[in-house]
């Protein structure tokens, strides 16, 4: 084969561009993480009528950072009877794929990474990675608590992760593409496009339904079962210390940032203003930048409302949430998935 | 085309492989390292740990595993239906024809379902 060097200039010129957004997402994502974080504190103490953290820095703000210091410094502990390699590849198997997921996600108009055809399916793909580096730490610790934690959590994801692809299929049946760009592309207009103000009452119970088994899927309150401080020490990552639970911790927030993502993108109009006159009649790089930060703000609202969530419910029990899943949303999804599907074929494309 | 568009995965995949290496490896540069047979036993909230904890898992979770693999083919097959449906549907039959596939293979889909819910096994013990 012959070697353009055009091409090849073309080439190492588009990787560049890649690498730079790459740079880009995971300042973003550490960024994200450090003030969701924190935000999490505030909100769970005011909820409980408590100060939450105010003394390092103005309004207590470089808290998480100083927490992430000390997580940086601490020693790491590898237990004696421990599987050495697989624990130290765990954290990572399971902090890539919650990275590696943003390469889809639509920041604003043009601000995708890449918009992939498959987008919807890439992100569920991608995220069950995260399974197996879970299963892999609890396995490799060789600790009664981390095995259980990772069985329970396997199985509380592999449960969850049905009623998210049927959720999800409801807005690919409206927009007929799995390309987020595309989904978000047809939510244009004002707040009555949106897909939440779509199909009643079917895309209602489908955001429903992706609210209830997202929170599962990243593991917050009333689903935290696979963490369980009072019934399983830590869960899976009992043995983990420094810069590895830090990983484990970075990948958790970064899914719940995914989860609202995600909920904002399918069915919230993703980067759209909700009213025309605030941004919606401009063009080029001032929509980009117009969008990106009403993708942001929906972002947030979504963020503290899956932290009010957290802040308020209590833990269900392993039965009640295996039972939610598969005796509840899975044939709710399925019959929703008929539903919509004959709406489609019948009514909208007519 | 398709190259181009998976070539950004790879650059993220490469650059999350060179996040974790570079955080793991600097703070192996400046964490304490003083290991003591107490710090590296088994945590059992204090308790000496009694044999490894490599046993056998209960049948449950295997049984849970296998009804999942049959949603996540499935899956595969949803998400194509989902994505052609509005296109085919300009043409009436070809609406009628795609509703009436699914129906069929969601409601195969769907006895499966009730078969192992009445058999028991969605029961967690």
């Amino acid at each position: 084969m012959q070697i353009d060097t055009a091409q090849l200039t073309a080439l190492a010129i588009e990787i560049a561009k890649i690498l730079a957004a790459a740079v880009c997402i995971l300042v973003f994502i550490l960024l994200v993480v450090l003030y969701v974080v924190l935000k999490l504190r505030w909100v769970i103490a005011r909820i409980q009528s408590r100060l939450g953290p105010n003394r390092t820095g103005p309004w207590g703000v470089l808290q998480t950072v100083a927490d992430a210091i000390k997580l940086f410094q601490k020693e790491d502990i590898i237990p004696r009877g421990a599987d050495r390699w697989l624990f130290t590849i765990a954290p990572a198997i399971v902090f890539i794929p919650a990275y590696v997921v943003y390469v889809v996600i639509p920041f604003g108009k043009g601000l995708t990474v890449r918009p992939l055809d498959v987008g919807v399916v890439y992100v569920t793909a991608i995220s069950s990675i995260s399974i197996i580096g879970i299963i892999t730490a609890g396995w490799a610790s060789n600790n009664k608590w981390s095995l259980l934690g990772a069985f329970r959590a396997a199985s509380q994801l592999i449960a969850f992760e049905v009623p998210v692809i049927l959720a999800m299929c409801i807005p690919v049946l409206l927009s007929g593409s799995l390309n987020l760009d595309v989904i978000v592309q047809k939510q244009a207009g004002s707040i009555r496009d949106w897909n939440l103000f779509n199909a009643f009452p079917m895309c209602q119970i489908a955001c429903l339904m992706l609210l209830i088994a997202g929170l599962a899927e990243a593991n917050t309150t009333p689903f935290d079962l696979m963490e369980a401080e009072s019934e399983l020490v830590a869960g899976f990552n009992t043995e983990y210390s420094g810069m590895k639970f830090a990983l484990f911790f970075l990948a958790e927030f970064a899914e719940a940032f995914t989860l609202s993502a995600l909920l904002v993108t399918l069915f919230l109009g993703g980067y759209n203003p909700p009213v025309h006159f605030l941004g919606g009649g401009l063009t080029g790089y001032w929509f980009s930048l117009v969008s990106l930060v009403w993708f942001l703000v929906k972002c947030w609202l979504v963020v503290v409302l899956i932290l009010w969530i957290r802040s308020t419910f209590p833990r269900v029990r392993i039965d009640q949430l295996m039972n939610l899943s598969w005796k509840g949303l899975v044939p709710v999804g399925l019959a929703n998935l008929l539903v919509t599907g004959a709406y489609v074929g019948l009514w909208v494309a007519r | 085309m398709l190259a181009k568009d998976f070539l950004a995965v790879g650059v993220f995949i490469i650059v999350g492989i060179v996040f974790v290496a570079v955080t793991l490896i600097a703070s192996y540069l400046f964490r304490p390292y003083n290991p003591s047979g107490e710090k590296l036993r088994t945590y059992e909230c204090g308790e000496i740990p009694l044999g490894p904890a490599w046993l056998q898992f209960r049948v449950g979770y295997y049984v849970y595993a296998l009804i999942f693999l049959i949603f996540d083919v499935e899956a595969a097959f949803i998400f194509p239906w989902a994505a052609a449906l509005l296109g085919f549907s300009r043409t009436k039959t070809l609406a009628v024809l795609g509703i009436i596939d699914m129906v069929i293979f969601v409601g195969v889909l769907a006895l499966g379902l009730v078969y192992a819910w009445k058999k028991g096994v969605l029961e967690w013990k």
